[in-house]
């Protein structure tokens, strides 16, 4: 997970072929769980819910061919679109995790810091808290009539809306949760990544000079980005993955859920509760399509970033 | 086949994808034959155990309180048959029917389990159940012992398929302490909905400083809007058809309605956040339209003293919506004399009897339900029993987690006034009917 520094200057290239031919059928052997596993598990079903998202799947099973009609119905759905809005609405508002990770990971990587052990554990519990628990937690604070947070800002006169039955505001509620649960795992990352800066540059820097604020920008965030686009590229999946929290924050009976849908939720309406897993394939291909697309235009990014 | 084995199922995207996938390759096998999947189950099957039967069957559930219960029912059937080996699965409600269907599709279902009103056509429809006709041809169940609204609850195309274990009907949960303080006398039994509407009102204005309410909305139909389109004359849902498009089911909507705009209850937004029961439990609500369920929420809280119901009241006549659990037998089950034995035990007087002893549930066996009736001292439960002369069963059909979605999202419009009624009520209608078509 670490951000797989290059090996340089691996003088092994002529060697390379006749190794392999000597190691014969071992490698593959040792591979073999894992590929089967992936196979299994991954591309097998892969496989088939392409199948099934061009048929019409019935309750208990037995398919019928219907084509792109799966696609044709949910492309035409604004319902789908709202929930790409929502989707991405949250995963950006997530992604700001991370230069507040950036900046609490250098705060605790301080030389002489006290403590430092004892608030990378307060950072990291939420990422290790149940799910459903974070979320029964968040509803009372979001609570629009008793609430601690609509209660704070009551005191500087502003009145807050009800979080979570309001459209809009109910994906903003969402994902400030989410944002605070995936600090601590940035965090994790970050801080790995700091222990690889050479203290020799900033020893350097402080000789020349340069204030805490300049290092910070000079030293620190350009070498984290390896890390950084890791940590971007890992958000943005789990970003398009949102359910749990939905779900468990909203409820299955919120007056906003119509248009707060995400995508991976509008796909289990249509597999479990409407009971159409036709459509609900077609949603689940959809969703890795444009799961696969983002993480490609972050690929190319990132060699500009990490290398520039 | 490549396996029997049940599938831990979550609803994470990764999970679904591999369960269908098993599911897939038992489907391609078996998808030739018939399109429509199989036909309901004609095979009604029946032989009266003998002590020496043997099997392992297992059973299916989702209420952990009701477990100590039904263990005592369990204790009792093996007495009775020291051969049959009884396991109790236990699947919390919010993944039971994700679970079942993963089961369902791949014939293994737990041999004998719990059905609700809103799955059971699904089930019945497909086969994947056994009736009970052999069992009551030979005289070992007889519905005639059940609530009948309940009877027909799990009947199909005249064919009954389960056995309702326990009822539950609707009342209003009364705080009879905010009415004292709100200076409001307590009303009768005989009220009309003009008579709830003044009293929530009244109640809220007197009570406004500290933020109580006189009644509550919300978007449980099983307690609130089914029962007042019922008692307006109207329907949910007949003969395939919605029937929310009538003047009558509109009429039962506009109740909650006018009682939102009226003030006497919570807006939507505020009973989103906080439910209608939680605004009750915290005594900043005088009247709830609750479940009979709703007593155990009450045990031991500082309300227990202070709480009386009353009958719903009429608008053009008197209804409320009965819904009951009832225990059926997989069509699919290789032990199906097992579990079909243990059906019936489970629907016997002597383990219904126990079962209301347990104090969790009403029994739905006529006769065993006193126990329920004198559980909370000062408080009249009996009219929650007196309630099933009067009750319809919940509005189901094959698939009516379709349109109960549908419900969610259309109606709060309706509640909130953001939109008439009737508008709402007239596409709640349309979408629903073509729900009901594709079943």
């Amino acid at each position: 997970m670490s951000e797989a520094l290059p090996a340089r200057g691996a003088g092994r290239e002529p060697a390379r072929g006749r190794r392999v031919r000597r190691d014969g059928a071992w490698p593959w052997l040792f591979v073999a769980p894992l590929t089967l596993g992936v196979a299994v598990f991954y591309l097998w079903p892969i496989a088939q819910t392409a199948w099934y998202s061009l048929t019409t799947f019935g309750v208990f099973g037995g398919t019928t061919f219907t084509g792109l009609g799966n696609y044709a119905e949910i492309l035409g759905d604004p319902t789908l679109y709202r929930s790409l809005v929502n989707t991405l609405l949250y995963t950006a508002i997530v992604l700001l995790n991370i230069p507040i990770a950036v900046c609490l990971a250098s705060l605790l990587n301080l030389p002489g810091l006290r403590f430092a052990a004892f608030y990378r554990v307060l950072y990291f519990l939420p990422y290790v808290a149940m799910p459903t628990a974070v979320a029964m937690v968040w509803r009372i604070i979001f609570n629009g009539d008793f609430g601690v947070l609509n209660w704070a800002l009551g005191l500087v006169g502003i009145e807050g809306p009800y979080w979570i039955s309001t459209p809009w505001a109910s994906i903003v509620a969402v994902a400030v949760v989410g944002l605070w649960s995936s600090l601590g795992f940035s965090l994790i990352v970050l801080s790995a990544g700091l222990k690889n800066v050479p203290p020799e540059l900033y020893e350097a820097a402080q000789l020349d000079g340069a204030s805490r604020s300049r290092q910070f920008r000079s030293i620190t965030v350009p070498l984290l980005a390896p890390s950084t686009s890791f940590l971007a590229v890992v958000t943005v999946i789990a970003g398009f993955q949102l359910f749990d929290l939905l779900y468990a924050v909203l409820g299955t009976t919120n007056p906003a859920l119509p248009k707060s849908l995400s995508l991976v939720y509008y796909f289990y309406r249509a597999g479990f509760v409407d009971n159409d897993k036709g459509v609900a394939a077609a949603t689940a291909m959809v969703i890795l399509v444009l799961v696969g697309l983002a993480t490609a235009v972050q690929f190319r990014l990132q060699r500009r970033w990490v290398r520039g | 086949m490549t396996s029997t084995t049940a599938h831990p199922l979550t609803t994470t995207r990764r999970t679904t994808l591999a369960g269908a996938a098993t599911l897939g390759v038992l489907v391609t096998t078996a998808a030739c034959g018939g399109g429509s999947g199989d036909g309901p189950a004609a095979d009604t099957a029946y032989e009266a155990p003998s002590s020496d039967l043997e099997a392992r069957i297992t059973y299916g559930l989702w209420d952990q309180a009701q477990v100590a219960g039904l263990q005592r029912n369990i204790d009792a059937f093996t007495a009775k048959f020291p051969g049959v080996e009884v396991a109790v699965n236990v699947t919390p409600f919010s993944e039971y029917w994700t679970k079942l269907q993963t089961q369902a599709s791949s014939d293994t279902l737990p041999d004998l389990f719990w059905m609700n009103g809103p799955n059971f056509q699904l089930y019945a429809a497909n086969g994947k159940i056994a009736p009970i006709t052999g069992a009551v041809e030979a005289g070992d169940i007889d519905p005639a012992n059940y609530p009948s609204a309940l009877v027909d609850l799990y009947s199909l195309d005249g064919v009954t398929y389960g056995v309702p274990k326990d009822f539950d009907t609707i009342g209003v949960w009364v705080n009879t302490d905010l009415f004292a303080r709100a200076g409001v006398g307590l009303p009768t039994a005989e009220w009309t909905w003009d008579e709830f509407q003044d009293t929530a009102v009244r109640i809220s204005q007197a009570l406004s400083a500290q933020g109580v309410f006189g009644a509550a909305g919300g978007m449980d139909g099983q307690t609130t809007y089914y029962n007042t389109i019922f008692e307006a004359g109207g329907e949910v849902v007949a003969d395939g058809k919605s029937g929310y498009a009538s003047t009558d089911a509109v009429a039962g909507l506009q109740f909650w309605t006018d009682l939102i705009a009226s003030g006497g209850s919570p807006s939507i937004q505020q009973l989103t956040d906080t439910t209608a029961d939680q605004w009750f439990t915290s005594g900043k609500l005088a009247m709830y339209w609750g479940g009979s369920w709703f007593r155990a929420a009450l045990t031991d809280t500082d309300l227990a003293g202070k709480v009386q119901v009353l009958p719903l009241p009429r608008g053009a006549q008197q209804v409320t919506v009965i819904h009951g659990v009832s225990n059926v037998v997989s069509a699919s089950t290789k032990n199906r004399q097992a579990a079909q034995a243990l059906q019936v035990f489970l629907a016997g007087q002597e383990a219904q009897q126990q079962l209301g002893s347990a104090g969790t549930v009403i029994p739905a066996f006529n006769g065993t339900q006193g126990t329920f009736a004198s559980s909370m001292p000062g408080t009249d439960l009996q009219l929650f029993l007196d309630a099933v002369d009067y009750s319809k069963p919940l509005p189901v059909s094959e698939n009516t987690a379709a349109w109960n979605a549908l419900e969610t999202d259309l109606l709060p419009d309706a509640f909130s006034g953001a939109r008439p009624v009737g508008e709402v009520a007239g596409d709640l209608a349309q979408q629903m009917d073509e729900a009901l078509a594709d079943e």
